[in-house]
């Protein structure tokens, strides 16, 4: 106890000045997961709506560019985003968007995280609406609903219902996957913990561990707690 | 006066032809029972009169308004298409019910959305908003009361048994006040026990003087119930008019060959049931 304190007022390497410093990184860690949802989610329906296109040549570049960026390493893309634009094209993140100061690598990373994240979810958009019955669809036309108004007040809800499962795999996989953002010097909370090893400390390294289980926890009470919600119908 | 004319509809899926000239139509108040074997073409045909299919030639009429004409090529809006279906209801094989909405939602959704659309469009005023959507509901529930099942209100689908689930989709069908209702082969997704109260609730209409197509495997229930029967076979009208003659008469060797087929499996259900 007396020698914690004593190695906090030396370096901070105590239990809980590892904790605030970790927490430091965390934060990084939670921004990029949520700003990849905001971004990824409504970015992949549109994608979605692109490889289902009856306008060939679009469904055909959706597709060949969902191939893409699924079948290259997310940390490849990482390192694509961030260092092509200025090898090619002389081009430097920036360091302030709308007047606010921001850490590029994080805004590179953030772009790379969105444009893969979207893909995949494309995919399980698509299975979702595709695996609703032709029926469904029909029916609302013979009751003179538009093709909007199909979509959004009879097909949506139950392809939502249908791909909270896939979903949440994906989500909690984006949970831990933002430790890739290291490799173009991100410190989310593994980088942090790396930079704890600079002191000789290893530990906190596999505690990061705890903050990932947690917030996977929750994570995994929300999913359910949608399905939940969705119970009331089958579809 | 007419409710439909149907003239020489034609509709071929790649080289098969499906429908090779259909020609009848139907006065207000008359219901047609539509028999004939499965690939004869029966369902297409109800699903071109409801623009869920184009046909390839011909032209179909609802009360004197042109719904479709083969040989018009101009592009047709969407707005356009979806006003002319209107004049049609459609009863589906497997129900089709909106499964996340309870049945009085699942009958209230269209007119609900409609309504929206009218006052967006201004040609119904925003202050008559609420008391527009009470109609609606009250209407709802007077076609829910209509096809018995008041106490089934805020019931979802998959709490109901397939007859209920078919009489919510006439409600909803209903609601829409078409001037003719189509049913495609209305009880065969039933278990046996089940037709009887959604045969019940046509006949119920028939006796209301509405105009209906109902497409049917239920031989009895096309004796007794149409006016007149349609036998349709390759995508032909074979034979046609009133019912005791076309089901009590055959003059065609395929209707004696399908009724035949069709007693058969009649008269086995019948053995079953006897045990």
């Amino acid at each position: 106890m007396v020698l914690g304190i004593l190695t906090a007022a030396r370096g901070g390497t105590g239990f809980l000045d590892v904790t605030l410093k970790l927490l430091e990184g965390f934060e990084v860690t939670l921004l990029l997961f949520a700003l990849t949802l905001v971004f990824a989610l409504p970015l992949g329906l549109v994608i979605a709506f692109g490889s289902m296109s009856r306008f060939k040549p679009l469904k055909y570049v959706t597709r060949t560019f969902v191939w893409i960026i699924r079948g290259v390493p997310l940390m490849l893309q990482l390192f694509l985003v961030f260092y092509v634009p200025g090898m090619l094209f002389d081009l430097q993140w920036p360091t302030e968007l709308f007047g606010m100061p921001i850490n590029s690598r994080f805004l590179a990373a953030l772009v790379a995280f969105v444009i893969n994240y979207a893909c995949y979810f494309s995919e399980i958009y698509r299975g979702g609406i595709e695996s609703i019955s032709r029926g469904q669809y029909e029916a609302g036309q013979v009751l003179g609903m538009s093709k909007s108004q199909i979509f959004f007040k009879v097909v949506l809800l139950q392809v939502v219902k249908r791909i909270v499962p896939p979903m949440s795999n994906e989500v909690i996989t984006l949970v831990k996957d933002t430790a890739l953002a290291r490799v173009i010097i991100v410190v989310e909370i593994i980088m942090a913990a790396e930079e704890l090893m600079s002191r000789s400390l290893i530990w906190p390294l596999f505690y990061t561990g705890v903050f990932y289980l947690l917030f996977v926890g929750i994570l995994t009470i929300l999913f359910g707690w949608i399905e939940k919600k969705l119970d009331y119908f089958k579809a | 006066m007419s409710v439909l004319e149907v003239k020489n509809i034609t509709k071929s899926f790649g080289k098969t032809e499906v429908l090779s000239g259909i020609n009848f139509s139907l006065k207000q108040g008359e219901v047609v029972a539509i028999i004939g074997s499965s690939g004869s073409g029966k369902t297409t045909l109800l699903r071109c009169l409801n623009l869920l299919e184009r046909a390839d030639g011909g032209s179909i009429t609802v009360a004197d308004e042109v719904i479709y004409d083969a040989a018009d090529t101009g592009r047709h809006s969407e707005e356009d298409i979806r006003k002319k279906r209107l004049n049609l209801g459609l009863i589906f094989q497997s129900f089709n019910l909106f499964p996340q909405y309870t049945a009085i939602d699942n009958i209230t959704l269209a007119p609900r959305l409609a309504l929206g659309e009218a006052i967006k469009n201004k040609t119904v005023p925003a202050q008559e908003k609420a008391e527009r959507l009470a109609a609606i509901t009250q209407e709802a529930e007077l076609l829910l009361e209509r096809v018995g099942l008041s106490d089934r209100r805020d019931y979802y689908p998959c709490q109901l048994s397939g007859g209920q689930q078919q009489r919510v989709a006439i409600a909803r069908a209903l609601a829409l006040k078409p001037a003719l209702l189509c049913f495609d082969e209305p009880t065969s997704a039933l278990d046996p026990e089940l037709t009887g109260e959604v045969l019940r609730v046509i006949r119920s209409l028939k006796d209301e003087g509405r105009t209906m197509i109902v497409v049917t495997h239920e031989m009895e229930f096309a004796r007794r119930v149409a006016d007149r029967v349609i036998f349709m076979a390759h995508g032909v009208i074979v034979e046609e008019g009133p019912a005791e003659d076309v089901i009590g008469n055959p003059k065609s060797d395929e209707l004696r060959a399908f009724l035949q087929k069709a007693s058969d499996v009649n008269g086995a259900d019948d053995k079953n049931t006897a045990k």
